[in-house]
């Protein structure tokens, strides 16, 4: 099930507001569609990030992929934890998965995003 | 696209399938890294119907093959087989193959997928017309069925015992009361067998042995094994503009007879760089077409294949370097599209406890 607490991106990221953070990852799909997951380079912290933009990359056995911002930001975390076992992110995508959080976001930015059912329709439209 | 005798097995497994050499193949199952290691540690089953199987057959059969090959097929005895090159006038690689000597006159000879048209035309070309050349790939079903596991479900399924096969040979068995042949190769590194028969045979081989404990593994595992054991893949390492030499398969050239493509394949002149290994110093992966380069950016050599190695736990690369840069334990940068990689020179293969040339009678 995609959770309805989060927004999601055309290139199939998500992001969930937690207070004054963003929080960041790829959606169950992305992983899947990657297959085993065995790198992930991490944005600095303190980075700021525009909408649309890649911030970070995510490798995959066969192929390496651009992780892009969902919303407007600054980097205000990492998750150490998937660098050193990048596999977490196919296991637990929405949840120990995250990749990073943002601070001073744009809000705005949120409302060009989907919800979990319209990210879902978004998913079989392309398949 | 074509699809294998397979392909409904494929779907029915659940495979993430993709285009290769033609045809709608299987990349994974379950995963790479877990396939990988089915391969590794237990017994995994590939799909390779997609390659192409010729039969030689006549009294001038030998000396033709010995003219198209790079390998010395007269000193191949029956029930053996070697791996060579067919290469073109420049040296460069047509394809390259595995030939089986079935008898003093009849050869048996296996190709990749989507060379195996232009190789039957090329070799029909440059043989005698007395030697009978038939094309069975469309008829001939195969799976390669690999990993230290693999040689008790072999041997349970099989008719007659394969205890006495040694590592590149080969015999007729027989499987549901219809013959088969099976020969101690593969593309893994481990213990393993390839085995040719017809589409209903390889059906129930498939679900025989997946009722014993083998898994399928797909092309995405198929190219990481082969890639930890420095196997070449057409295409990649090989292509009709790289001379077969700096490929550093030597036994696969001989230096002592004359084929198409020798004079410049053994020309040390010709041979500027060599294939060589390269692990990186972290899992972040090289990838085909990027730069080996030294340290002032200037390019040295040219990544061929590169991946995560499950095995090792960081990337390793397959690269044409310049000839005197090959040196092993020697630091080399590799500019990808993003940023720049290090690593340093490796033997190969990169994963050293491969089980393929190990004693048969340890895995029964």
């Amino acid at each position: 099930m995609t959770p309805n607490d989060r927004k999601f991106t055309k290139t199939h990221e998500w992001v969930k507001i937690d207070g004054d953070r963003a929080l960041v990852g790829i959606s169950d799909h992305a992983q899947d569609s990657l297959g085993d997951i065995t790198f992930v380079e991490l944005p600095s912290v303190g980075k700021k990030m525009t909408t649309g933009k890649a911030c970070c990359v995510i490798e995959s056995v066969k192929a390496a992929s651009d992780i892009n911002a969902p919303v407007s930001g600054e980097i205000a975390s990492v998750n150490r934890d998937v660098q050193s076992q990048p596999e977490i992110i196919n296991k637990d995508p929405y949840g120990k998965g995250w990749i990073f959080t943002l601070k001073d976001f744009s809000k705005a930015d949120l409302d060009g995003l989907m919800d979990s059912k319209s990210y879902e329709a978004f998913v079989s439209s392309e398949a | 696209m074509k699809k294998t005798f397979f392909y409904d097995t494929h779907i029915a497994l659940g495979a993430k399938m993709a285009p290769f050499g033609g045809y709608d193949m299987p990349i994974q199952y379950d995963g790479i890294v877990k396939e990988h290691f089915y391969a590794r540690q237990g017994a995994a089953l590939f799909d390779t119907c997609h390659m192409g199987e010729f039969r030689f057959e006549g009294k001038n059969a030998r000396a033709d093959l010995d003219h198209v090959l790079s390998c010395k097929v007269s000193s191949i005895k029956p029930g053996q087989c070697k791996y060579g090159f067919i290469c073109n006038p420049h040296g460069g690689v047509i394809d390259d193959q595995i030939i089986y000597r079935l008898a003093d006159d009849a050869f048996f000879m296996v190709v990749n997928a989507s060379t195996k048209d232009h190789d039957f035309e090329w070799i029909v070309s440059n043989i005698s017309s007395g030697t009978k050349a038939i094309n069975l790939s469309a008829e001939t079903a195969k799976i390669d069925i690999q990993g230290p596991r693999c040689a008790k479900i072999v041997k349970k399924l099989l008719e007659k015992p394969v205890d006495g096969l040694a590592y590149y040979s080969f015999m007729l068995n027989a499987y549901r009361n219809k013959e088969l042949l099976i020969s101690r190769t593969g593309y893994t590194g481990e213990i393993g067998f390839e085995i040719f028969c017809d589409k209903e045979q390889a059906l129930a081989f498939w679900n025989d042995s997946m009722e014993l404990g083998a898994k399928p593994a797909g092309l995405g595992a198929r190219d990481t094994l082969r890639l930890e054991m420095g196997y070449p893949l057409y295409g990649h390492e090989l292509g009709e503009n790289r001379n077969a030499a700096e490929s550093g398969f030597a036994r696969a050239i001989a230096s002592d007879k004359e084929f198409i493509g020798s004079t410049t394949v053994c020309s040390a002149s010709a041979v500027t760089h060599m294939l060589s290994g390269v692990i990186l110093d972290d899992r972040r992966a090289a990838r085909a077409g990027d730069a080996v380069v030294d340290e002032n950016d200037g390019e040295t050599g040219l990544i061929t294949s590169g991946s995560f190695s499950p095995s090792l736990g960081r990337a390793v690369a397959l690269a044409y370097i310049r000839k005197d840069l090959c040196v092993t334990g020697a630091r080399v940068c590799v500019r990808t599209g993003r940023n720049k990689l290090a690593g340093l020179i490796s033997d190969l293969p990169f994963y050293k406890q491969a089980t393929a040339r190990k004693r048969l009678s340890e895995y029964l």
